[in-house]
């Protein structure tokens, strides 16, 4: 598949409306078929994108997402990050419980896109903008 | 920038006492443009409604596009952009119909010869920028309207409801279901639900490229309120790799019956209305 999408930068892509939460899934789904993700791990990634991507946008008020082809010497993978201003999380581990939500949603985003993927990093503190760190790896 | 008052009665002057020349070189200059793309006489018409706009505008005193004495002048412009945005024609031959005037405004000065000439010409083509901006905003406006307008009719085109069988209605989902979408799918269902009478609805998620949880949300409000109007939904297109990423994400469906086709899903309603015939049935019997 000709992807137009240039495998060796990070591909970053503002999140300001649900149009550039589609268009953060349709990177992540490129990218994560360029490094040869099986057709499960790519529909995970995409999903655990679209959960995160969506936050940023929601609680955050929008931010930036940044899509990289990665390869950890043994196996390739994608790494993306999601960064806002926002408010920050104060409790951590309350925002990761399946079933909370301050926004009427499922409250299974967070907790959820935890569980989709191999690796996952949270930093956030009130008034500090929320950052997550998550990886792939093709298997 | 702003015309002075004595350049805006210039400029007026200048309009009226060539507007032969004026309206012969600013309809040749789009005619080159458009090449035949808009008959002579239709161009003729335009150039020459342009052409009095602007010359009431200035006479009314009016010394940039913004003043209250341009309302008519910006009107048709307006109307103008609208029409070529409708027909197809580009931002540039829209707006050039416009910046044309500044050629027929420098062959009509070309025989004075006063120092103050270049100076009027600068505030001159200063009114005719603002004019050709003003087209271009009116025309990005209109395809920004119509494009809207597309995705709409869209939005309608890529959610139909259809009677699937006696009693069953089907929807089937295709591409991203975001809020504006669902929101549309649902009241259709509901609706269809009304129209039909139908104790059953299917919901085909098999066009579906990635259930988050807002799409299983929506999806779970829908069916509730089928429930609520005496309907039960079944899920249907549920394929393998949407199934793990479901699970992985705790997404419960709780009763709701799920099925991996649109034909299992049909199966599976057709036996649960063969059994409830056949109880009433027995029961008429006894
Ligand atoms: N980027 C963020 N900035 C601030 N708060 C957040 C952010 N992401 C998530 N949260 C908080 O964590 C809660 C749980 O998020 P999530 O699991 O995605 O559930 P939901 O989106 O359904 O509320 C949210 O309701 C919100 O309060
Ligand atoms: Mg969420």
């Amino acid at each position: 598949m000709t992807s137009g999408v240039d495998l060796s930068r990070p591909q970053a892509q503002t999140v300001g409306s649900d149009e550039d939460v589609v268009r953060v899934r349709q990177l992540v789904r490129t990218v994560a078929v360029a490094v040869k993700l099986s057709l499960v791990d790519q529909t995970k990634v995409v999903t655990a994108a679209s959960e995160l991507a969506r936050n940023t946008l929601v609680y955050g008020g929008g931010g930036t997402v940044e899509v990289t082809a990665v390869d950890n010497g043994r196996r390739p993978g994608i790494t993306i990050v999601f960064a806002d201003s926002g408010p920050g999380i104060a409790d951590l581990e309350l925002a990761l419980t399946d079933g909370y939500t301050t926004g009427g949603g499922l409250g299974l985003g967070l907790s959820g896109a935890r569980r989709l993927v191999d690796d996952f990093d949270i930093q956030t503190a009130p008034g500090q903008g929320t950052r997550i760190t998550i990886t792939k790896w093709s298997r | 920038m702003a015309l002075s008052t004595d350049e805006s009665g210039r400029l007026a002057d200048l309009l009226t006492s060539r507007v032969d020349r004026v309206i012969q070189r600013w309809t040749e200059v789009v005619g080159e443009q458009l090449r035949g793309r808009l008959s002579q006489a239709e161009l003729l018409r335009q150039v020459q409604e342009l052409h009095r706009a602007l010359v009431d505008a200035l006479g009314k005193g009016a010394v940039d596009l913004a003043a209250e004495e341009a309302t008519e002048l910006r009107a048709v412009l307006a109307e103008l952009s609208r029409g070529q945005a409708r027909q197809g024609f580009s931002a540039t031959e829209t707006a050039t119909g416009v910046f044309a005037l500044k050629d027929a405004l420098l062959s009509a000065m070309e025989d004075d010869q006063s120092t103050r000439t270049l100076r009027d010409y600068v505030a001159f083509a200063a009114m005719v920028d603002q004019m050709g901006l003003f087209t271009f905003e009116s025309y990005v406006h209109t395809r920004e309207g119509l494009i809207a307008d597309q995705a709409e009719q869209l939005l309608e085109l890529s959610t139909p409801v259809v009677k699937l069988w006696e009693g069953v209605v089907a929807v089937p989902l295709v591409g991203t279901l975001d809020s504006a979408r669902a929101q549309v799918v649902m009241e259709r269902l509901l609706q269809t639900l009304v129209d039909t009478g139908s104790p059953y609805a299917i919901i085909d998620i098999t066009g579906v490229p990635a259930v988050d949880t807002q799409v299983a949300q929506h999806i779970l409000k829908t069916v509730v309120a089928a429930r609520l109007m005496g309907a039960d939904c079944i899920i249907s297109g549920i394929r393998p790799q949407i199934a793990q990423t479901i699970v992985a994400l705790g997404i419960e469906f709780g009763d709701i019956a799920t099925k991996a086709s649109l034909a299992d899903a049909l199966r599976h309603v057709l036996r649960l209305t063969g059994v409830e015939s056949g109880r009433r049935q027995s029961r008429r019997e006894a």
